[in-house]
């Protein structure tokens, strides 16, 4: 199911914007929106009387239905914003509308690779038309993840489905594997095009939109590859120093991310024993009606009520493939990305740590006077402000991804009670239309037998 | 107590009418009455009422069982478990049972009573014996003789056998039979003196005549098929049904794992605490209740066990008809041979090769005197011989006919039986899945709350 835009809390300064856009994080920055932006907008608006280019940002008029005009991210007056803002929840709202479908396989002389076609529908002023159709590979879907943790670092980015999974697969490119992951895909996408912030990012409207030779080349700028493992060294480094000073809500964050990391783990291998259990126990059914047929071969009284008795069986045995297919597209996909989304949860966690630690190890090279410490004061004072933006970047869109959480693994598991409830319903009626059948058979048999 | 040794060729009647030595006075009553008023105890229309009439007479049943140690036949120490038999008789009047009779007897004794029952009533379908060895097992059931599962379900299997002959019109007058309810001590010994093991007809002897016999009566051909594929299928049925219960036992016992988790997360949720925590409740309860429904399950494949067994009682019945048959066909053989020989000596051609041929070539040929010698004797041995054809040939229409009607008995037993065997299989699957309605239900309410 589609995240919800929720009315967060109100919030001081704002979200940093998409990456490309070039605003500082530190700064209140303008929040680029239009029709369908979450409530975060109108807190923005109300707070950002100080800042007049912001305000002049705001007062520019962009129209929503000028489809054709390639104009930078505008947002709409304020007056505008708040009048959206009634109709939040309401789906008309979402416009921006995403599909991954159609894999097709690419052989090359070096590879073998998948692609997938997505095709983008929206009414958004800053695309350049109504609608778009790319294909992209794994890799690509990769990259934007990665550019998207770059750029907000504390916010929570959906979960891609792993690479491989490494037990139970044949072959790399099975139909089963291929279509999990297309699902998957989809619903990454989808979860970014209804995040708040994330739905603005510059790359992610790229990845929708370009040709592939454009994606290709606007992948190649961006910091390399060896600056970005640097980063990755420091990060661990620094995160461990984090852990000391975090604040108080932010522990019980993480106490909660790893009980829900361990339970959520282990309901993704309970789920997916009970479907094989399911699936074994479909398999030996297939083979228990027909018996009774054969049964009835060398028998004349019972012939009847055997072929009913197979019959029986037999619908007992759809019913339970019809549950089997349930629990796999209800149940699964949702506990599944819940446990990719933990293990998500626990990098954002990091980077999050890391940062402040970047802000304590300047606080404690100034307290001890280690290094030169005249810039060390405007330094501080901006990695103050950076902390303070990625700690509400990450309450913020904590508060809403447990709403999400708790609605998504609510309806997952109203969906399987409701399979179940069905399969047992239908069996019921099965196995009693046929008492009902001998009932009625035995009574007719008894009054012929009068005189 | 003697019993008279009886050939079981020549019997064709069942056992004495008249209970032998000197009777329980209420249970010899009830017999005596029975044989007294019955005259075609052996046709099918009166075996309703027979039943009925009997088991109103007496209730047996298998009602306890205990483990036992002792000392065996080699004196060695072993271990075996022993069934209490009660039998009661109940009055008319007021419906009320009083103990007549109850003690101990362990699986091996009921074995020699049925050994007993083969020998002496080869035209009956003796009831058979639930399994010596756990068969048909699936993983959760264990296959050990003294698994108190297993032990509840032979004890049951003992009593239905009991109630099977007491209700069948011609064994339940059988006095070893009564002796099995009413003799402890000694019983053993009185059935061994019966001799009946020695009369029992050698299983080669039984195969050569299976092989060997000409014209066996078609419909014993026919239900020696039919025998064959009711073992073959019920088999099947019930090696895949414990595959099933097994798999079935696997889905329900993993969603427990649900309870436990849902409990340890509910700890660290607040809005979706409760309803987490009742639900994992109600997936503890969907886990543990498929111990009952398999359990229930496990009666209906005894049922169906019981006539898988029956099929080799059936089987039995059509080799003694060969047996006779083929008996009947050498016998018939020897006296046509015995009586060309006559004719040969008579009238003093020799068509076919003979001993007597021979010797004579080598010899010379024998005085008058002497061959009217030969022709007398033959003459007494094809008249015996003939007597004998006759015999045997009322013998084997007396089997056919006494046999028969025993396995149309037998047919409307097993029509009705597993015919209610799989009205009950539906019944449990039923119920099966109203529990599972109802706790899915419940479930679906504490998810939907959360």
């Amino acid at each position: 199911m589609e995240g919800e835009r929720r009315a967060s809390q109100a919030r001081s300064s704002g979200l940093p914007a998409g990456g490309a856009d070039g605003e500082s994080p530190g700064g209140s920055a303008p929040f680029p929106g239009n029709s369908g932006s979450s409530a975060l907008l109108q807190a923005e608006v109300l707070d950002l009387d100080e800042d007049e280019d912001d305000l002049e940002v705001f007062s520019k008029d962009a129209s929503l239905m000028d489809m054709n005009s390639f104009s930078p991210m505008m947002p709409t007056s304020p007056l505008s914003m708040i009048n959206q803002i009634k109709f939040e929840d309401e789906p008309d709202l979402k416009d921006l509308f995403i599909t991954v479908d159609e894999p097709e396989s690419h052989v090359t002389t070096i590879e073998t690779f998948i692609t997938y076609r997505i095709i983008t529908k929206t009414s958004r002023g800053e695309f350049d038309s109504s609608e778009f159709e790319v294909r992209r590979r794994y890799q690509d879907f990769l990259w934007l993840k990665g550019k998207l943790e770059e750029a907000h670092p504390t916010l929570i980015i959906p979960p891609l489905p792993e690479k491989f999974i490494v037990k139970g697969m044949v072959e790399r490119f099975n139909d089963d594997f291929i279509e999990t992951r297309r699902k998957a895909l989809h619903k990454f996408l989808n979860r970014i095009a209804d995040h708040p912030t994330l739905t603005f990012n510059e790359d992610f409207k790229i990845f929708l939109t370009a040709q592939a030779w454009e994606l290709s080349s606007h992948k190649k700028q961006g910091p390399g590859l060896l600056s970005r493992m640097g980063q990755t060294v420091r990060a661990v480094a620094s995160s461990m120093r984090g852990v000391k000073n975090r604040p108080e809500e932010f522990m019980e964050m993480n106490n909660f991310i790893e009980l829900f990391s361990q339970k959520i783990n282990l309901i993704d291998k309970i789920s997916q024993r009970i479907y094989k259990e399911e699936r074994e126990y479909f398999d030996e059914m297939k083979e228990y009606g027909p018996i009774h047929i054969l049964w009835s071969a060398s028998e004349e009284d019972l012939v009847d009520t055997l072929k009913d008795v197979a019959g029986c069986i037999d619908r007992c045995c759809k019913a339970t493939e019809k549950r089997m297919s349930g629990l796999s597209e209800a149940l699964l996909p949702v506990v599944h990305e819940y446990v990719l989304y933990s293990e998500m949860l626990m990098g954002v966690m990091k980077r999050r740590d890391q940062i402040q630690a970047e802000l304590d190890s300047k606080v404690e090279a100034l307290t001890y006077k280690k290094t030169d410490t005249d810039l060390l004061p405007e330094e501080i004072g901006k990695l103050e402000d950076k902390v303070e933006c990625a700690n509400n970047a990450l309450k913020a869109d904590w508060e809403r991804w447990k709403q999400n959480m708790q609605n998504d693994i609510k309806l997952a598991f109203t969906d399987m009670a409701e399979e179940n409830i069905h399969y047992y319903e239908q069996c019921l009626a099965t196995w009693e239309s046929f008492l009902t059948s001998q009932t009625n058979l035995h009574l007719e048999e008894t009054s012929e037998d009068k005189p | 107590m003697e019993q008279a040794p009886r050939d079981p060729e020549r019997q064709l009647q069942p056992a004495p009418l008249e209970p032998l030595g000197c009777p329980d006075a209420g249970l010899g009553a009830a017999i005596g009455k029975e044989a007294a008023g019955a005259g075609e105890e052996d046709s099918g229309v009166d075996t309703m009422t027979h039943n009925n009439f009997w088991l109103k007479k007496i209730e047996i049943s298998v009602s306890e069982a205990e483990k036992r140690t002792g000392r065996n036949a080699m004196n060695m120490q072993e271990t075996y478990t022993a069934y209490l038999i009660e039998t009661r008789s109940v009055e008319h009047t007021d419906g009320q049972s009083v103990l007549t009779d109850s003690l101990w007897r362990r699986y091996s004794e009921f074995e020699l009573l049925r050994n007993y029952l083969l020998v002496y009533y080869p035209h009956i379908v003796v009831p058979p014996l639930p399994e010596k060895r756990a068969e048909f097992v699936w993983h959760k059931l264990s296959a050990d003789n003294m698994d108190p599962d297993f032990v509840e379900r032979r004890r049951i299997g003992l009593e239905n056998f009991l109630l099977r002959i007491a209700s069948h019109p011609i064994l339940c007058r059988d006095k070893i039979f009564y002796l099995f309810l009413t003799q402890e001590g000694n019983w053993k010994e009185t059935v061994n003196e019966t001799g009946f093991q020695l009369k029992a007809d050698s299983r080669l002897k039984a195969l050569n005549a299976t092989f060997r016999v000409k014209n066996p009566d078609k419909r014993f051909t026919d239900l020696k098929h039919y025998s064959d594929e009711l073992q073959s299928v019920i088999s099947h049925l019930l090696r895949v049904r414990a595959r099933v219960a097994d798999r079935l036992y696997g889905v329900y016992k993993v969603h427990g794992n649900y309870g436990r988790v849902f409990s340890e997360w509910s700890a660290i949720e607040k809005e979706m605490g409760d309803g987490l925590q009742s639900a994992g409740h109600h997936m503890d309860v969907y886990a543990s209740s498929i111990d009952d429904i398999l359990e229930d399950e496990e009666h209906y494949a005894d049922q169906l066990k019981e006539y898988l067994f029956y099929a080799e009682a059936l089987r039995a019945v059509c080799r003694k008809h060969e047996l006779m048959q083929y008996d009947l066909e050498m016998a018939a053989q020897d006296l046509a041979s015995k009586k060309q020989q006559c004719e040969e000596l008579a009238t003093g051609t020799v068509r076919t090769f003979s001993l007597k041929g021979m010797t004579t070539k080598l010899f010379g040929q024998e005085t008058p005197e002497q061959r009217e010698a030969r022709i007398k004797v033959l003459e007494e041995q094809i008249n015996e011989g003939e007597q004998q054809l006759k015999s045997k040939n009322l013998e084997g229409r007396e089997f056919v006919k006494n046999a028969w009607a025993d396995i149309e008995r037998f047919k409307e037993q097993k029509n009705r039986d597993l015919k209610e065997a799989l009205i009950s299989y539906a019944v449990m699957q039923i119920s099966m899945c109203k529990k599972g309605i109802q706790v899915w239900t419940n479930a679906k309410e504490c998810f939907s709350k959360m």
